[in-house]
């Protein structure tokens, strides 16, 4: 009987974390092959506003990328709150607009140079004020296919 | 005999990996890259505007307080849906005009046909971005349910909608056959149903 007794002893025996590591990079290897490297910090608050009737975007290399909204809290003592444009990874002004998309267009491979989209992302408190004088720039340099990159949602996520 | 080397201790190796996991969890931002194409008129010499009907325009107004007015009306935005459909359903034009596959009220005093009704949609300088994509979202999203009815009505076969068969085409991994084969297909109902929005340049705040 003694045999029985010492199991009485009241101790669980230990978890296996042999295991753990798997599972840790099994997490690991999802989030590696998720992650996009962003290319350029974001200067401004970047809240896109949501919608339901979307097209995806092309491919990475055929987008020229436009950023928009109120200077993030890290810069708002220095640019002040209005909204801003940020081309790259500086603030821009609205009459850079055009050479910038030029500069980048001229940049891509030249079979790609009639196909390029530019994505507009915009913080979605912005005044139109702002984005009808980036849309003017942008037929000034016939870049005419843009796309207002919009998160998945419903359009009644804009209103409150 | 050989000696045996003496076992690596893998104990640590969950440390690592966490650590890992731990850098990557916080530098991950998932990229949206989905949106709302738009094509933006070329920039042309003023050329005389073409004469249109007042029947075939359907204004749309987005003042700076995101109150939406419809021909001149103010109008929920959960209605803007239904009254832009019935506009480009409508098909109230007569012999050559005349709209068969439209299934609206033929009202004579909407639209003609599709290819001749015209969404013009406006905005303040001042208006909240937010406001206008929902409204560009709804507007949008009428074209779409009626090319999704046509694409049904045309292409049973396929067993998709007109927006899940343009999702597939835009999809960069799809190539090749199904590519070519949808091509065709969306451009017939696109031309049943021609996406004419027009947004004129917004109006200066006084």
């Amino acid at each position: 009987m003694a045999k029985f007794n010492k199991k009485k002893s009241g101790e669980l025996p230990a978890i296996s974390t042999a295991s753990l590591p798997d599972i840790v990079f099994m997490l690991l290897f999802f989030f590696m092959v998720a992650t996009v490297m962003r290319d350029n910090t974001l200067m401004v608050q970047n809240t896109l506003p949501a919608a339901d009737q979307i097209q995806k975007l092309d491919k990475k290399d055929r987008v020229i990328y436009i950023y928009a909204g109120k200077p993030s809290s890290r810069y708002i003592d220095t640019y002040g709150s209005e909204a801003r444009i940020q081309l790259n990874d500086k603030f821009g002004t609205i009459d850079e607009v055009g050479a910038f998309v030029l500069a980048e267009r001229a940049a891509k491979r030249e079979e790609l140079q009639n196909v390029l989209t530019t994505a507009l992302k915009v913080d979605s408190d912005t005044k139109m004020g702002i984005i009808s004088d980036i849309k003017q720039e942008l037929r000034k340099v016939n870049a005419l296919k843009i796309n207002y990159t919009t998160r998945i949602g419903d359009y009644t996520q804009n209103f409150n | 005999m050989p000696r045996k080397s003496p076992e690596v201790n893998a104990g640590s190796m969950a440390d690592i990996a966490f650590l890992l996991l731990i850098f990557f969890l916080v530098t991950t931002t998932i990229e949206t890259d989905s949106g709302i194409n738009r094509k933006l008129p070329p920039m042309e010499d003023q050329i005389d505007p073409p004469i249109i009907k007042e029947k075939n325009i359907f204004t749309v107004v987005v003042n700076k307080y995101s109150q939406i007015l419809v021909e001149e009306d103010l109008t929920d935005i959960k209605d803007l849906r239904g009254l832009a459909m019935d506009f480009l359903d409508n098909g109230g034009g007569i012999g050559e005009e005349a709209c068969d596959y439209c299934q609206g009220e033929r009202s004579p005093r909407s639209s003609d046909n599709p290819e001749k009704a015209i969404i013009s949609l406006k905005n303040d300088r001042e208006t909240p971005y937010k406001a206008y994509i929902a409204v560009q979202n709804e507007l949008v999203a009428a074209y779409n349910e009626l090319r999704n009815r046509e694409f049904m009505k045309l292409y049973p076969s396929e067993g998709l909608t007109y927006f899940e068969a343009d999702f597939i085409y835009n999809d960069p991994r799809t190539t090749g056959d199904q590519k070519e084969d949808l091509r065709e297909k969306l451009s017939v109902v696109k031309k049943l149903y021609p996406q004419k929005l027009s947004e004129a340049e917004p109006s200066k705040v006084n």
